[in-house]
């Protein structure tokens, strides 16, 4: 029953309620950090990373500090200092234990910082009234659609390069038209659950 | 023109986070499916951004320099959850529909960037006057672009019904492929036209983009360091590639030379020959 309600957030989180295509969080590294596949997935490495322990940290927070409390109202401040404060400790973490790690994420990380996905994560999980295991699985599904969805919008770029572009739509309009035909692609999903 | 008009110009004109920076894309793409939420969501980031640039510019001489992104984003996060607990009171129906977005105002680029540009080194009613004219800058974007999007897809402006019966609405102009549809032909109409606009400048292959003006505060000091070492490494080896091509030119002129020099010599010997 819980294995079964867990696939389901998943899934949801992942497929069918798309963080960058259907709820538009994250959008700047998405458009910004898409040129190559290798770096997108280095992107989307970290985003996992990060996402997954933030919502499991600021999820224990929550229900062991602020809502024993009645202090709901501090979740906005809490969880933006924990998130910056956690990037942070993750990043000496790694310099220090697992270098090979850190190179391959360290250019990425200080850019979660303000990933506005983290956040948004973390205040979702508050207001679907997830425990701590469900807050995991739903930051991780996250950021594993996140992860789907940079890597192609970057395999598709790639492709684009040598293709003829309008001259106006060179550049940063049609990646947007990209993500467009990508996010009508994902409403497919919208039935799944 | 008087300085703090020139502010307010500089916000809704000059620098329009919406149109000439492309700051804060999360919300423009998110919230302005209808005129009414994207009005709504420029004017509740206007009063935060002209709060938070008021009390950072009060604060700036006290905030020591190492701290003050943290000590930013505390101010800004205060702020928020202030007027989220406001327009939970008063104003229940855009609190419903804006959701989670009102938090997330805190991480918006443009509430950030204005503070570390702006409000940490000048006086408070310059400030204020800059975050003034940036919301409404931002505000008057999000609303045009909720215009837009809520004529083709439903058919009205603010609620009311505008179009005749005959015209069928595009529905997926207010769904979110719309979104990006309407933004894509905004920036291309920029690109077509020459307008200044963020999107019009060609960024490098560097991580993040490189392109500082896009970028919040925090993210761009912390990764400042990285990205001018790859800049300059990307640089030396621009260098030393060219040298390398210039030392290869001046092997083969020398090459040339030689064998010139040598066929001249061959010449020579087979018209003593001759």
């Amino acid at each position: 029953m819980i294995m079964q309600q867990l696939a389901l957030i998943l899934v949801a989180s992942a497929l069918v309620n798309n963080v960058v295509l259907s709820q538009f969080l994250g959008i700047c590294p998405f458009l910004g950090v898409s040129k190559k596949i290798s770096t997108a997935a280095g992107m989307g490495m970290a985003v996992v990373f990060v996402m997954t322990l933030a919502s499991g940290i600021t999820s224990c927070i929550y229900q062991f500090l602020l809502k024993p409390n009645n202090l709901d109202y501090l979740n906005t401040i809490v969880f933006i200092l924990v998130i910056a404060a956690l990037v942070q400790f993750v990043e000496m973490v790694l310099k220090k234990t697992m270098k090979s790690l850190y190179n391959a994420l360290g250019v990425y990380l200080p850019l979660i910082t303000t990933n506005c996905a983290v956040l948004g994560i973390a205040i979702i999980n508050v207001q679907k009234e997830y425990n701590i295991l469900t807050s995991i699985v739903n930051g991780f599904g996250t950021a594993v659609g996140f992860t789907i969805a940079i890597v192609i919008l970057a395999g598709v770029r790639e492709r684009m390069e040598d293709n003829d572009i309008p001259e106006s739509f060179k550049g940063t309009p049609i990646v947007l038209v990209t993500a467009g035909l990508m996010a009508i692609a994902f409403c497919g999903f919208a039935g799944l659950i | 023109m008087n300085k703090y008009v020139e502010r307010l110009y500089n916000g809704v004109i000059k620098e329009n986070p919406t149109f000439v920076l492309m700051l804060g894309m999360c919300p423009t793409l998110a919230v302005t499916s209808s005129a009414v939420n994207g009005m709504g969501m420029g004017l509740t980031t206007t009063v935060v951004l002209t709060a938070s640039n008021m009390v950072i510019s009060l604060l700036r001489k006290v905030i020591p320099d190492k701290v003050r992104i943290p000590a930013f984003i505390v101010i800004v996060a205060s702020l928020v959850t202030i007027v989220q607990q406001l327009l939970h009171a008063y104003v229940p129906s855009l609190y419903d529909s804006l959701g989670i977005y009102i938090p997330l105002i805190v991480v918006n680029c443009i509430i950030l960037g204005r503070a570390e540009a702006y409000a940490s080194k000048n006086t408070i009613l310059l400030s204020a006057c800059d975050g003034l004219g940036m919301g409404f800058g931002f505000t008057i974007g999000l609303t045009l672009i909720g215009i837009f999007r809520e004529l083709l897809g439903a058919g009205t402006i603010f609620d009311m019904s505008i179009t005749p019966d005959s015209f069928e609405p595009v529905t997926i102009f207010v769904l979110a492929p719309g979104a990006f549809f309407v933004l894509a032909c905004l920036t291309a109409l920029q690109n077509k036209f020459k307008m200044p606009s963020a999107t019009n400048k060609i960024d490098s292959n560097i991580a993040c983009g490189g392109n500082c003006s896009n970028c919040s505060g925090s993210a761009c000091a912390a990764n400042h360091g990285l990205i001018e070492a790859q800049k300059a490494a990307e640089k030396a080896k621009k260098a030393a590639a060219a040298k390398e091509a210039a030392a290869k030119a001046a092997a083969q002129k020398e090459k040339a030379k030689t064998e010139v020099n040598e066929a001249v010599i061959k010449d020579s010997k087979t018209g003593k020959e001759k």
